[in-house]
């Protein structure tokens, strides 16, 4: 492979985006009201969309042979290089708006930086996927708000999401070889500067919503090299068992 | 002319025959126009009835989406499902023109008062089973809807305008994916013939009982909002069927389906109606599961309703207060 | 027996658990009018937007829309139909075959 960084970045950012975009659908016909459950199978959509796109993407620079079905597919866990952020399971209403928030607020600044990326291939898609994101957010945010300012029972669900949730989010600043090696070349943002964005907008939008924002440790995170929580193997499992069951087939 | 002797209410004479008149010359009901009780309360028990079935209709295929084996499987799969909700919306929405409010005609599903469409009371146990909703629930569906654009009563025929453009891709797609299995490994193909196997009969009997057994149908075909009789539709979706399925290389459940060459008219076996009833009724394969999980959502979507909704009055609040 | 107010004219009601009802007018392209498209349910104008935009132009078919609470909506009654809309024949005035003109080209 003629460039193992660029194809490591572009499997972030699919594995985010497909990872998130597949418990958001675990949502489809049991959300809060019709609409909602609507709401949220756009944001599923659009998701899965723009992973498939980075990881056709991925296919195309690994130069192997694999389109977007087979990585997503045909990988092992630790192969796979999402934040554990997107993986976790959905919880309740609360919990899944306030992970969709976090994330959204997160990357709305990277693709907008990624607009401006060295590579006209990442940026192309990052241009395209912005537009959606940044409508993801409006409509995350918009949740924060409602149920952190709604009833006493939406506060303390939306505070109890927010403090089990925030110590993954240490997993948005990770950096490594990888990320150097592209920031030297152009191609990819510095984490760090996208972080003082996102904690500006996660800040602006908690505080309006009347909730605390926590203080404590972040975790100790792996899922950018591999090493996942046990709940991306069962997600995988499920996801991958029809493909997985027919080698070769077609659909 | 005269009101129906089940009537609860004594109609107006002069009103209703008015009434009939328009229906005869074609016009359309709006919701602030004159009309029979009886109407206005088998439009909302036949609208709801409807919508409560695309919602619940979402879950059987609903059940793959985390499972499709493809990522195109799998967004059109949730896109279709997701138009399935948009469609229970639209109707709820249409029912609602007619005075009644959607937390009372879901209150009515939940409870088990309000009946929806047999067939989402079968569990999907294959991919194939996507394939065969698609064409065959959804053909059917397509059939049904295509007259309902021309209903009498306003907001349900233009709800159904809109559905009908939406459907065409959820048929085309079911269609797709069976084709695909059909000429895939010997091992889809299987799965595929056996999804068709379940499918078949429970999908005729979508259509319902025939008319002279169903005791709405009289009205509903003299108030024009149907205008033909389910045996009527159900051959019409056998005919159009027969030949997609030979097209696929898949056979249909019936030793006795045969071509009529006189009447153009593929016939077709007898339907087994006690299974039709018992799943009516309650005892079909998945009724509890599906009014379980619609329960569920609801229950545990309480909280978050409850919480936009004291949001908006504390903005509101606030709003006076500033101003 | 057809209420005396439009369905939907809450104010009188409780408020729903399914929200309030919004009618939704979507713009198809840039010159087109508002037309109505359907309704949803919302608990303020925010997600109302939202949701219509969901529920109606997903598929982008339209590039503008404007949500209403239902409640706002004023709306003839059938019985004003002769006194509001009948256009009495006796007025041809207000269409152009009523006036003869010298061919003067086609301005006018």
């Amino acid at each position: 492979m003629t460039d193992p960084a660029l194809f490591g970045y572009l499997l972030r950012l699919g594995d985010d985006r497909l990872v998130l975009g597949h418990r958001l659908s675990e949502w489809c016909g049991h959300g809060p009201i019709l609409e909602e459950d609507i709401a949220m199978t756009n944001l599923a959509l659009d998701l899965i969309g723009h992973a498939t796109m980075f990881l056709s993407l991925a296919g195309e620079v690994e130069g192997a042979g694999q389109d977007a079905d087979a990585l997503a597919y045909w990988r092992d866990e630790h192969a796979f290089r999402n934040l554990e952020l997107c993986e976790l399971p959905n919880g309740d209403f609360a919990f899944t708006m306030m992970r969709q928030f976090l994330f959204d607020a997160w990357s709305v600044p990277l693709l907008e930086a990624l607009t401006r990326s060295a590579e006209p291939r990442l940026a192309a898609i990052a241009a395209k996927a912005l537009k959606e994101t940044r409508y993801h957010l409006r409509h995350s945010s918009e949740w924060i708000c409602r149920l952190g300012d709604g009833t006493e029972e939406s506060h303390r669900r939306a505070q109890e999401a927010l403090d089990e949730l925030w110590p993954w989010t240490g997993g948005l600043e990770y950096q490594d070889e990888t990320d150097r090696a592209l920031q030297a070349r152009g191609i990819a943002p510095n984490p760090a500067e996208l972080l003082s964005s996102w904690r500006g907008l996660t800040r602006e939008v908690l505080t309006r919503a009347t909730l605390l924002v926590p203080d404590g440790p972040m975790r100790m995170t792996g899922g950018r090299f591999g090493r996942h929580t046990e709940h991306l193997g069962h997600m995988l499992a499920e996801m991958q068992i029809v493909a997985r069951s027919h080698p070769g087939a077609e659909w | 002319m005269e009101a129906s002797s089940t009537a609860q209410v004594a109609e107006d004479p002069a009103r209703l025959a008015e009434f009939e008149a328009r229906l005869s010359r074609g016009e359309t009901i709006e919701p602030k126009d004159w009309m029979p009780d009886r109407y206005r309360k088998q439009l909302v028990r036949m609208m709801s009835q409807h919508a409560h079935s695309e919602v619940v209709g979402m879950l059987p295929e609903g059940n793959w989406i985390t499972r499709a084996p493809n990522l195109r499987r799998k967004l059109a799969l949730l896109a279709k499902v997701q138009d399935e909700a948009g469609h229970g919306l639209y109707i709820y929405c249409g029912t609602e023109t007619l005075g009644v409010d959607r937390a009372e005609l879901i209150d009515q599903l939940l409870s088990g008062k309000a009946k929806y469409s047999s067939i989402f009371n079968y569990p999907t146990l294959t991919w194939a089973d996507m394939g065969a909703i698609g064409w065959l629930v959804d053909g059917a569906a397509i059939v049904n809807q295509t007259m309902l654009a021309h209903a009498s009563y306003g907001p349900y025929a233009r709800a159904m305008v809109r559905i009908c453009k939406e459907e065409n891709f959820h048929k085309r797609q079911g269609y797709e994916i069976l084709a695909t299995l059909s000429r895939g490994t010997p091992a889809q193909k299987a799965m595929a013939q056996d999804a068709v196997n379940r499918w078949w009969w429970p999908s005729l009997m979508m259509f319902g009982p025939s008319d002279k057994d169903s005791p709405n149908s009289a009205d509903l075909l003299r108030w024009r909002v149907k205008q033909k009789s389910n045996d009527d539709l159900r051959q019409r979706f056998v005919n159009l069927t027969v030949p997609q399925a030979q097209a696929i290389d898949l056979t249909l459940p019936d030793p006795d389906l045969k071509y009529n060459a006189e009447t153009g008219d593929w016939e077709f076996g007898a339907i087994d109606w006690a299974e039709f009833y018992q799943v009516i009724g309650g005892n079909g394969p998945c009724n509890r599961e599906r009014l379980g999980a619609r329960r569920k959502a609801h229950e545990e979507g309480q909280w978050v309703r409850d919480a936009a909704a004291a949001y908006a009055e504390k903005q509101a609040r606030r709003k006076k207060s500033a101003a | 027996m057809t209420p005396s107010n439009p369905p939907g004219l809450s104010s009188s009601q409780p408020a729903s658990d399914q929200w309030p009802l919004w009618e939704v007018f979507t713009q198809a392209k840039d010159g087109a009018p508002h037309e109505h498209a359907g309704s949803v349910h919302a608990p303020d104008a925010e997600i109302a937007l939202q949701n219509a935009r969901d529920t109606y132009a997903r598929r982008g078919e339209a590039v503008s829309i404007w949500v209403v609470p239902s409640s706002a909506i004023v709306a003839s009654s059938p019985e004003d139909a002769g006194p509001f809309f009948d256009p009495g024949n006796d007025k041809p005035y207000r269409h152009p075959q009523f006036y003869k003109i010298p061919r003067v080209g086609k301005e006018l």
